[in-house]
């Protein structure tokens, strides 16, 4: 039995480029992927938005513009997941943003856990304790 | 000898990551390790078949078909494929197409991953 940890960094605004929605959709398939791998074996994904990709983690995002599933959707089905979903306090306060203006909790889907704002430092420890680490 | 998994989201015409994840791969090999070659979004146009070559644009299917020969696993997101058009029937011979998970798999077991995110 092993376990491998994968970090998804998000660095990028979502809708301007596919990365984001990527990163949300390669880190969601770590809950379907040990049809590949022996019993007991686990790939586990953290998901870490900083920089610009903060932006992805936006509030009542309107799907209906672009008649296509938000970013904000993805990061609640992560929840809904349980997956560890880090925002980078320094960035959001970058835009002048804070806790209440992005996801935190997918209530609404079921999830238990939420998403956290923390300092970058934390994200840094993440990104350390990995096995390997994928830039979106 | 070691496994290095690359996935590369980079198109194939428009940038030159793919030129490098394939160049990369074919060093790797020949050092004798065992290479999984992930494409997704806009880097499943690799898997396209019928390329043709231009001296202007990047040109890899001759390429990559004679590294698969010699072992090289390239594998597509099917889904990006599909929402590009590029269908089963457009696909290179050899180049396998299944979902993200597959890509999470050979993470697993690899000694190395190399991700290259897209445009």
């Amino acid at each position: 039995m092993a376990t491998t940890k994968l970090g998804f960094i998000v660095q990028r605004p979502g809708v301007k480029s596919e990365n984001p929605k990527l990163a949300l959709t390669h880190a969601i398939a770590s809950q379907s992927v040990e049809i590949y791998l022996n019993d007991g074996d686990l790939v586990t994904a953290d998901i870490a938005f900083i920089g610009d990709g903060v932006l992805n983690c936006k509030k009542d995002q309107k799907p209906e513009y672009l008649d296509m599933s938000t970013t904000e959707s993805h990061i609640k089905m992560s929840l809904l997941l349980d997956l560890n979903v880090l925002i980078c306090k320094e960035d959001l306060e970058r835009f002048g943003m804070t806790e209440k203006d992005v996801v935190i909790d997918a209530e609404e889907f079921g999830a238990d856990i939420e998403a956290k704002v923390v300092p970058y430092e934390e994200i840094n420890k993440m990104m350390e304790d990995v096995n390997h680490l994928l830039f979106f | 000898m070691g496994k290095l998994t690359i996935g590369c989201f980079s198109s194939l015409v428009g940038s030159t990551n793919l030129d490098f994840a394939v160049k990369l791969s074919a060093a790797a090999m020949e050092k004798g390790h065992k290479v999984d070659l992930w494409v997704s979004g806009n880097g499943t146009m690799l898997s396209l078949t019928a390329q043709r070559a231009f001296k202007d644009y990047s040109y890899l299917e001759k390429t990559v078909t004679e590294l698969m020969e010699k072992g090289l696993n390239v594998t597509a997101c099917e889904a990006c494929a599909e929402s590009r058009g590029y269908h089963e029937d457009h696909t290179l011979a050899g180049v396998k197409r299944f979902s993200m998970d597959w890509y999470l798999a050979s993470s697993f077991d690899a000694d190395r991953v190399l991700h290259i995110g897209g445009e």
